[in-house]
């Protein structure tokens, strides 16, 4: 068991598969995932690909800081996230989060937890490529400021 | 000697992804960011977050001999 990377940062394909297997336990009565694809339109503008960027060893910290969030929140939760970067085509999977816990509820819970931090504290980052051009987003509307100068803290959240 | 990472947008703007430099007279991160606003007159820096040894700091942090800071962009990832 002590060679399970439960938080990782790949460039190669995400086997959603192998995210199951590590939450997976015979204690456990829910499994939920969570994949998030390249989409082709933002904001009706089309994209050719995505190119992802990270600070691969801070971004793997902060998805396991993100699994200790939740397990204080969550006790009986177990985690495992898997992020990919590199260039992704249409529809290719860049994030895998796997949620078990012996019921429902608290796979959803957790889950849907995970992908909102993830877009608040890992860095990584997306760069669009359109017909026309490229663009880092970060600028967006959906990009989250942080009056305080940081993210928020583990645990100051709701 | 600092050793400083940009990444995504600062990286593409400044044409680097990393930098050392002798610490004289920089104490903390705003400093630090006045220094490299005042070299490179980058847009992207002051919007970023910085990370020292990989954890999250505010601009009033001190920077050690040693250290590796970090500016990150409003994340985007997932």
């Amino acid at each position: 068991m002590n060679d399970v990377r439960f938080f990782e940062i790949v460039d190669q394909p995400i086997i959603i598969e192998d995210l199951i297997h590590k939450v997976a336990s015979r204690e456990v009565g829910a499994i939920t995932t969570f994949i998030g694809t390249v989409r082709e339109f933002t904001g009706g503008k089309k994209t050719l690909f995505l190119e992802y960027q990270a600070y691969p060893t801070m971004a793997e910290k902060m998805l396991r800081e993100i699994g200790v969030e939740i397990k204080k929140k969550w006790p009986d939760a177990r985690v495992a996230i898997t992020h990919r970067i590199g260039k992704l085509d249409i529809m290719d999977i860049a994030v895998v989060i796997a949620v078990s816990s012996p019921h429902r509820k608290t796979a959803y819970e957790a889950n849907e937890y995970a992908i909102e931090r993830i877009k608040e504290i890992v860095p990584i980052w997306k760069k669009e490529h359109w017909q026309d051009g490229t663009e880092w987003v970060g600028n967006q509307l959906e990009t989250i400021r942080y009056p305080a100068g940081k993210p928020i803290a583990k645990g100051e959240s709701e | 000697m600092i050793q400083i990472l940009f990444f995504a947008g600062i990286q593409e703007e400044l044409g680097i992804d990393r930098l050392e430099v002798e610490p004289e007279g920089i104490y903390t991160v705003k400093e630090l960011k006045g220094f490299l606003q005042h070299t490179y007159h980058s847009s992207t820096l002051q919007q970023s977050m910085t990370a020292i040894n990989e954890n999250f700091v505010t601009e009033q942090e001190k920077i050690k001999e040693g250290d590796i800071v970090a500016f990150i962009p409003p994340v985007s990832g997932g």
